[in-house]
Formats: C-alpha cells, sequence, structure tokens
C-alpha cells in the first residue's frame, strides 16, 4: 500500500461547492502547502471549516470562499488576521462564527455520525441569532434543559498538516498539541495529510513515543510530503513561526500594491516548489 | 519606591479578583489581566492553576517582561481539546477576558464592531465567550474606560450577561458568574438586586464623576464609593522586579 500523492492531485480531485475542513489552530501547523495550491486553482464557492488562521485570510483574500465556519481566525502572534478582518468588512462571504467548543462539537457529530450533538454553549449569546439555521433540542429526561443542537459539521475533504507521516497514512505530531486534526479526518469523506518528512513505519518511535502518532490510516486517503509545509506557521519542533514573514504577509493588507508584489513574489507562482524557493531566496 | 501608577493598581485589583477562587485554572488575557493574575498566585491565591498558554500547565510563575529566565516547570498535558474537556466544560476557571463593548449586565462583545453580517470593524469573533460564560466564573479588562466600551447595548453579545443569562432559566445558568470588570478609572461588579452593573471602588485620583461621565448606561452607585486599595510595598516589588521589569501594564494603562 502506498498513499503517496501531491499537493496538484489532491487539488485537483476538489471541486467548486465543496465543504473543506483544515486542520492545525491558528498560525499553528497549518497544511499550508495544500492551501497554497487551492489559491492556484480555480476552485470557488468553497464552504471552509477551520479554527482560523492564514489559511482563512488567503482563501478569504482570493475569494475562494463563499462560507466560512469558525470560531475565531488569529495569528497569533499577530491577533487579527487582517486580510480576513478585510474580506469580513467587505462582506465578502457568509460568516458562520460559532463559540470555538461548539465548533468541536459539529466535528464530534460528523465523527460519529450523528445529525447533532446537544451543547450549552451558545445559548444566551448572539451566535444563535447570527446562525439562525440553528435549532434547539429539549432533554428528554427530568431536567427537560433546552440546549442547542449543534448540527454535524460533515466535510467533504479534510486537509492536516503533521510532522511525520508513513507512506500508508499513519501520522505522528512532534510538537506539544495535536489541535483538532483527528476529528476533521473523521468528519470527512476524503483526508489528505501533508507532512514535514514521510518515514518508514518502524521509526516513528525513534521521535515520539507512540501516542503521537495520532492519525491512523484508517483516516487517510492520500500522503503528500512537504517540506516547510506549514510555512509560515509553526510547526514545532521542525520550525517555528516565521515571525517576520509572517508581519511581511499582514502588512500587504493595508497596502495594495504591497499585497501584488507579495502574490507575485510568493503565491502566482508555478508550485510549492516554487514557492519553498522564494522564501528560502528572500 | 517610585510613584505608585494606575496600571499598578488595576493590576492588584485584578489580582483581588482571583482572591478567592482556590485551586482554579487562573486565565487572563491582555497584559495588565496577566501580571494582575499571577500577582495573586504569588501572594494571597498560592493554590490557582495556570498554564504556558500553548498546551501545558505550569508550576512556576514567569514574567511578562525582561530578561529570560529559567524554563517554567511544565506539570500536566493542557492541548486545546482537553482545555475545554478539563476545565472549561468541567467549571473549574475564571477566566479575565477583554471587553470591546459591555452593557450594563454585563453582556460583552469582542466579536466585531457595527452589524455582525457587514461589521465596521471585525474583531476577534465569538472565541469561547459565549461557552465560557455560561460554565464559569469570568471577569473583564477595559484598559480604556469610555462609553464607547461601557455601552447602552453592545452591537453583538459574545459573552452572555446576567439579564440573558436568566432568560435562559436556572438550569441552563447556574454555572453562569460574572464576577467583576476591572478599567483603568474602577473596579464594577453585580451585587445589586437585579445584577445591574455598580460602581464597587474608583481608582485613587478618579473621581465618581470621571466614571460616570465616561459610562454609556445607568451605573448603581452607593452613597459613599469606596478607593481602591493601593498595592503593598510587597505587592509592588513583585510586580516591578518578578513579573513585569519593563513595566509593559504602563503601556497598556496610562496615567
Amino acid at each position: 500500500m502506498d498513499k503517496r500523492t501531491t499537493e496538484r492531485e489532491v487539488v485537483a480531485e476538489l471541486e467548486s461547492g465543496m465543504t473543506i475542513g483544515i486542520g492545525g489552530w491558528g498560525s499553528r501547523r497549518k497544511p499550508m502547502s495544500l492551501v497554497r495550491e487551492i489559491l492556484r486553482s480555480d476552485l470557488q464557492d468553497l464552504t471552509v471549516v477551520t479554527y482560523g488562521g492564514p489559511d482563512a485570510g488567503l482563501l478569504c483574500k482570493y475569494g475562494k470562499v463563499s462560507k466560512l465556519i469558525y470560531g475565531f481566525v488569529s495569528l497569533d502572534s499577530i491577533p487579527l488576521e487582517p486580510h480576513f478582518r478585510q474580506a469580513r468588512q467587505a462582506g465578502s462571504f457568509r460568516a458562520a462564527e460559532l463559540d470555538e467548543g461548539m465548533l468541536q462539537w459539529g466535528l464530534r457529530a460528523a465523527a460519529h455520525r450523528l445529525p447533532f450533538l446537544p451543547v450549552r454553549a451558545g445559548l444566551g449569546s448572539d451566535v444563535v441569532t447570527v446562525n439562525p439555521e440553528l435549532r434547539m433540542v429539549t432533554s428528554p429526561y427530568d431536567d427537560g434543559e433546552e440546549l442547542i443542537a449543534m448540527p454535524a459539521l460533515e466535510l467533504d475533504v479534510a486537509l492536516i498538516h503533521m510532522n511525520r507521516a508513513d507512506k500508508l497514512g499513519n501520522g505522528q505530531f512532534l510538537g506539544p498539541d495535536p489541535y483538532f486534526d483527528d476529528l476533521f479526518c473523521h468528519a470527512a469523506k476524503r483526508r489528505f495529510m501533508s507532512c514535514e518528512k514521510i518515514v518508514a513505519s518502524e521509526d516513528f518511535q525513534k521521535e515520539g513515543s507512540v501516542h503521537t502518532v495520532s492519525i491512523n490510516r484508517l483516516m487517510i486517503d492520500g500522503v503528500i510530503e512537504a517540506p516547510g509545509g506549514a510555512h509560515f506557521t509553526e510547526c514545532t519542533p521542525d520550525y517555528g513561526r516565521d515571525e517576520t514573514f509572517q508581519r511581511e504577509y499582514a502588512a500587504t493588507a493595508k497596502d495594495p500594491d504591497a499585497w501584488q508584489a507579495f502574490k507575485e513574489r510568493y503565491l502566482d507562482l508555478e508550485s510549492e516548489a516554487d514557492y519553498q524557493a522564494a522564501v528560502k531566496n528572500r | 519606591m517610585s510613584e505608585i501608577t494606575r496600571a499598578e493598581i488595576c493590576a492588584v485589583a485584578i489580582a483581588e479578583c482571583f482572591r478567592n477562587d482556590g485551586e482554579t485554572l487562573m486565565s487572563a488575557f491582555g497584559t495588565t489581566p496577566t501580571v494582575g493574575g499571577r500577582l495573586a498566585k504569588l501572594t494571597f491565591s498560592p493554590d490557582l492553576f495556570m498554564t504556558d498558554g500553548i498546551a501545558t500547565g505550569i508550576e512556576t510563575v514567569p514574567p511578562v517582561s525582561g530578561p529570560a529566565r529559567e524554563a517554567p516547570i511544565k506539570s500536566a498535558w493542557m492541548p486545546f481539546r482537553l482545555f475545554f474537556d478539563n476545565v472549561v466544560w468541567t467549571t473549574r476557571r475564571h477566566v479575565m477576558m477583554m471587553a470591546s463593548q459591555i452593557d450594563k449586565f454585563g453582556n460583552q462583545n469582542f466579536a466585531c464592531i457595527g452589524p455582525h453580517e457587514k461589521p465596521k470593524a471585525q474583531l476577534l469573533g465569538m472565541r469561547g465567550a459565549p461557552g465560557n460564560t455560561l460554565y464559569h466564573a469570568t471577569s473583564y479588562f477595559v484598559p480604556n474606560h469610555s462609553s464607547k466600551v461601557f455601552v447602552e447595548k453592545v452591537d453583538v453579545v459574545s459573552g452572555v450577561g446576567y439579564d440573558r443569562a436568566a432568560a435562559l432559566g436556572e438550569r441552563t445558568s447556574r454555572f453562569h458568574d460574572i464576577r467583576r470588570v476591572v478599567s483603568n478609572l474602577g473596579v464594577f461588579d453585580f451585587d445589586t438586586p437585579n445584577h445591574a452593573m455598580r460602581l464597587a471602588s474608583v481608582h485613587p485620583g478618579v473621581s465618581v464623576d470621571d466614571v460616570v461621565s465616561n459610562t454609556g448606561f445607568e451605573l448603581v452607585i452607593g452613597e459613599a464609593v469606596p478607593e481602591t486599595r493601593l498595592p503593598s510595598d510587597e505587592e509592588l516589588r513583585i510586580i516591578r522586579e518578578d513579573l513585569d521589569p519593563e513595566g509593559l501594564i504602563n503601556k497598556e494603562v496610562r496615567d
């Protein structure tokens, strides 16, 4: 069995109108090489589910997103993602803004093939008014509590980035947090994992305990070796966030000329290899 | 010792918010709340638990500025998902969040300014505020008290206030507990019959009128409003030497 593939093959499989879940968290271990390949494609009208970072910022900036399902979008060291803000303030996509916990519950419901999971978080806040499709459910037990029926966030595709993977589709995180990557995979019909390095299965435990192999091959349809694939988000311990690059990216939101120059230099390129070369040569 | 700054008074007022919390996860966002929360742990609330802000509980209290110290002692694993399981949904947390807008019942907004479908200014988003406020103790910090922040009606409710919590019924709101609001002008609580915001104390050098004229709704004000207490010498030493040698809090709260 060999599930190795490329960003190009993965994105060729996607269609406009799909619902895509993106792993990682904020500006941390995002599958950016896959995001960049989507930017190079003619995909449109995507529904994106994310604990948002520059993945959300870039996809919104490129007009790829018709609906974003999120609890926040942040670059961590830069608390507000300026490209996302700009797109929000232009009203250029439907913002399905949830409590962070509800997002987890929606993914979990999809993972468990349930129509919904009851959740208290969100009640009383404007989460329920800005998401009018949310419905309530009453506990059938004596407490009779009325809760939000958080609908399953069923994904067509999940994209995640791990530190290590084998060609079978097992994946390992070596940083401190697995985020919600496994839930994204469980919630999706097709699951693609990029990684810093493909290793032999027997080599996983040279770098981390068995607990760090949080993605098993039942959860994955394709594996992409993408060194630097999370750049400019952090991918510890392989590399930290490229703060200089992130600041440069963030600063372009204010200045259309700077954005055009940034785009030409780093994004309007033929391939991920060209991106990595452009980053290296800057 | 040099003159006590307003930021230092705020830090101590914030520490006081965590005084009786016992063994609770103390989460504080913003520089002054971070210093205040850690001051509580280093003084009168030693059992408070905190994290490194990444994915681990820590058993040491790191500074927010100044030269690097020894690495924190890491204890329990606390990645984001376990954070929900371990502290938020099990109610074992007291969070201090910032508020871009807050109303008289403590409804808080840091999601966006203007209509949600097309905001004038997109801010943080809902984040965890809706769940936090229904599940565990919450306080707020406002470094720039004005009638644009303390408003009659917030544009979007991210953190749930007392009136909306009451409307959810006793069971759903049984963990709802908005403790205090600390601003650069004073300390506020909700210890009133209908949980309307009350001016609990004014910081030294601030008059009740200063607070009233910078607040966009009617505060509950008692006959004699006390002054917020001053930091002790030991608290000042901890703030200035141990927690914030560069005085970053004085950039967040100006005199």
